[in-house]
């Protein structure tokens, strides 16, 4: 009897000696695919080399729209999770609901205020108080070609303006290939627009009509420009592409099925997967007109309010490894994007990174490094879903005329 | 002793009536309550702004879509499952020799989750991978249907599914009904010279009417709770061509963070649904002791 006593006594004090070091973080986010999927893969190994649980609460879906519901209501339950992948404005409308953390500690511990360019720290912060942590930085507004399509086309090499890229496309179809690898979901008709918009307007045009929401700029004649550009592309997708994923659209360009896509640089994450080299194996190019510009994607996790004290610790080592050296490293050499953490060595990192890199430096200096609104870094959700939604109708039913497609974008752009 | 004989049944339905009452009266104007507010991410009671959520509904292209789908649709899918349900029960009703093996085929697709079914028919009708590819590959090359591409098609591709899964149902209701149908009155329509499509146009269905009344009910509450059928095999449609008010109440609500916008929603769908199917209720309740 006394025996059992002890052996209990003793098992007791072990468990509650590691409950004390170890808590476990709870982690959403919706990086399901082979590249995303093993870049978390990364976060979750450091979490565990420090000692704490890892509970990985993936919801897939691409755009991230899955994922949000279910966060609400676990939230509403009063059950968040550490960490939630949250960026852009939406992390102000959750701090405005009172549920986010405050990480100034880690953040000042870490030194975050010299490590981050300003406009990431500003969207990091609530009034002042860090509540995210940033991880990356990916660019949007990439063109990403399969260079033995390109070749067989007789394409010489990446278009850099519109007219280019339509007279590449044209001979990438006659090749017998598909020209424009595309999924039809929303967000992926949305990417599209943006670049184009970004191409054929410029930095600044896309400022006033995208972001500032202009109703001047959103009726001008860039705007019937951009939409113009923007329905001649769909005329080289397949008829296969509604409801396509992203990643198996990029699948097609890797398997030589097709020649273009457009999309930010997680679709790297999938050509690394693939075990394609960049320059020889496929190509990475600023879309057509957008060499001079920068649709930046800062993912991030909003760390949640906590109330267990082993998990608040954990929460705070979590905040600490994302920005780490290691961490920013290893991650965004899987995913395909860039660190956000500034003086990172890019010795390790393939030629498309290095390009990202020095032209996010280059266009934060020039004015050209805007948000992407397509990826929600630029107005509020309500607003960006009724001018997706706009978008994506223009794109899909062709009975509307460019007219009518700039009166619904202009619309739903007055969504509050 | 004998009243509370009388009072034992009152009291063991009274906890599921009260509950029942709570859960759906309750929470329904709970709903209406917050349709009434400004509520974006989570629900905010403070900010009251009385009837403009629904103006601001009335104002989206997209909701007139959703309303145009769900009339379509329900119309299609109700009509369409009956119509063809009915049919399977008259022919299986004519005493052949493989009728159970048939009508559990029939009913199979019922047991399917509308997932499975929106899932596997949006293979089959992918215009590069399924039915289209099939026929084009078998030599038909000039074989188009690629109705789940188009805007203004792919509704019907979602009805296609619905009726496809639920004719089954409607069969094996109607069946039961024409079974329980006393031969004698058909002998004597025989005797009388009646041809066979005259007695079940004239006596037989009448006679069904009970059964027509529930199997509309039923299937009419599964195509408004459409959701997963359209989530399924379009998530939406090419653009928001297939958006059903179900979809669109669950994207407002949730993903757009527009909770005030996805109340009033539901709540207007709580109103059309209310418009038709009460007044029916009404009339069929009412008007049974007349027919006997």
């Amino acid at each position: 009897m006394m025996k059992l006593s002890k052996l209990a006594a003793a098992v007791a004090f072990v468990m509650a000696g590691s409950a004390a070091v170890a808590g476990e973080v709870e982690v959403l986010h919706w990086w399901t695919s082979g590249g995303e999927a093993k870049s978390v893969g990364e976060l979750k190994k450091i979490m565990q080399g420090k000692g704490h649980t890892w509970k990985d609460f993936a919801v897939a879906g691409g755009g991230g729209d899955a994922a949000m519901t279910v966060l609400k209501s676990r939230v509403v339950a009063g059950n968040p999770p550490a960490a939630a992948q949250i960026k852009g404005p939406g992390i102000q409308e959750w701090a405005n609901e009172g549920v986010l953390a405050n990480l100034n500690d880690v953040a000042k511990a870490e030194k975050w205020d010299t490590l981050l360019p300003g406009v990431v720290a500003d969207v990091m912060k609530h009034k002042g108080n860090y509540v995210a942590a940033p991880v990356n930085v990916h660019r949007v507004n990439w063109m990403w070609a399969n260079a033995e399509v390109l070749k067989k086309a007789g394409v010489a090499s990446a278009p850099k303006t519109w007219d280019e890229f339509f007279a590449a496309a044209d001979k990438v179809k006659k090749a017998g290939l598909i020209a424009v690898a595309h999924g039809g979901q929303n967000w992926q008709d949305f990417t599209t627009f943006e670049s184009v918009v970004l191409g054929v307007g410029g930095a600044k045009f896309y400022q006033d009509a995208l972001i500032k929401l202009d109703q001047k700029a959103l009726t001008s004649p860039t705007m019937t420009k951009s939409l113009e550009t923007f329905r001649k592309i769909k005329s080289y997708t397949d008829p296969a592409a509604p409801g396509r994923d992203w990643n198996l659209a990029t699948a097609m360009v890797i398997q030589g099925k097709a020649g273009f896509q457009f999309m930010g640089d997680w679709a790297k994450g999938e050509f690394a997967a693939a075990g394609k080299a960049p320059g020889k194996d496929y190509i990475c190019a600023a879309a057509p007109g957008t060499a001079n510009a920068y649709t930046f994607n800062v993912d991030s996790f909003a760390m949640f309010k906590l109330k267990d004290a082993a998990a608040q610790k954990a929460q705070a080592d979590l905040a600490a490894s994302i920005m780490g050296t290691e961490f920013q490293e290893v991650f965004n050499l899987n995913k395909g994007s860039i660190p956000v953490r500034l003086n990172m060595k890019m010795d390790k990192f393939d030629d498309c990174a290095k390009l990202s890199s020095k032209d996010f430096v280059d266009t934060a200096k020039s004015g050209g490094l805007v948000p992407s609104i397509a990826h929600g870094m630029a107005v509020s959700p309500a607003a960006e879903g009724a001018i997706k939604d706009a978008v994506s109708q223009f794109w899909n039913d062709d009975k509307i005329s460019v007219a009518d497609g700039v009166k619904n974008i202009a619309k739903a752009a007055q969504t509050k | 002793m004998k009243s509370f004989e009388n009072l034992l049944p009152k009291l063991v339905i009274a906890p599921g009536f009260v509950l029942g009452f709570a859960f759906i009266y309750g929470l329904m104007i709970w709903n209406g309550v917050l349709s009434m507010t400004g509520s974006r991410m989570l629900p905010n009671y403070e900010n009251f702004v009385g009837l403009d959520q629904y103006a601001a509904l009335w104002e989206m292209d997209r909701w007139y879509v959703a309303l145009k789908n769900l009339g379509i649709f329900s119309v299609l899918y109700v009509g369409g499952s009956m119509l063809v349900g009915m049919v399977l029960a008259i022919f299986l009703d004519q005493k052949i020799r493989a009728e159970g093996t048939l009508r559990t085929i029939y009913l199979y697709p019922m047991a399917l989750s509308f997932i499975v079914t929106g899932t596997a028919w949006k293979w089959i009708l992918n215009p590069s991978d399924g039915l289209q590819k099939l026929m084009h590959d078998l030599g038909w090359t000039s074989f188009n249907f690629d109705w789940l591409v188009q805007s203004d098609y792919a509704i019907y591709c979602v009805v296609i599914a619905g009726v496809w899964q639920s004719a089954g149902f409607a069969m094996a209701l109607f069946l039961a009904g024409l079974r329980g149908i006393d031969d004698s009155i058909i002998k004597a329509a025989q005797i009388d010279g009646a041809s066979l499509p005259l007695i079940y146009w004239r006596i037989i269905l009448p006679i069904l009417r009970p059964v027509v009344f529930s199997t509309i009910l039923v299937l009419s509450h599964l195509s408004i709770k459409s959701f997963d059928l359209v989530m399924a095999l379009t998530a939406g449609g090419p653009g928001y061509a297939t958006d059903v008010p179900a979809t669109f109440m669950y994207t407002m609500s949730f993903t757009r963070g527009q909770i005030g916008l996805g109340a009033a929603s539901a709540t207007m769908m709580l109103a059309t649904v209310a418009a038709i199917v009460v007044p029916y209720l009404y009339s069929e309740l009412r008007s049974k002791p007349h027919d006997r």
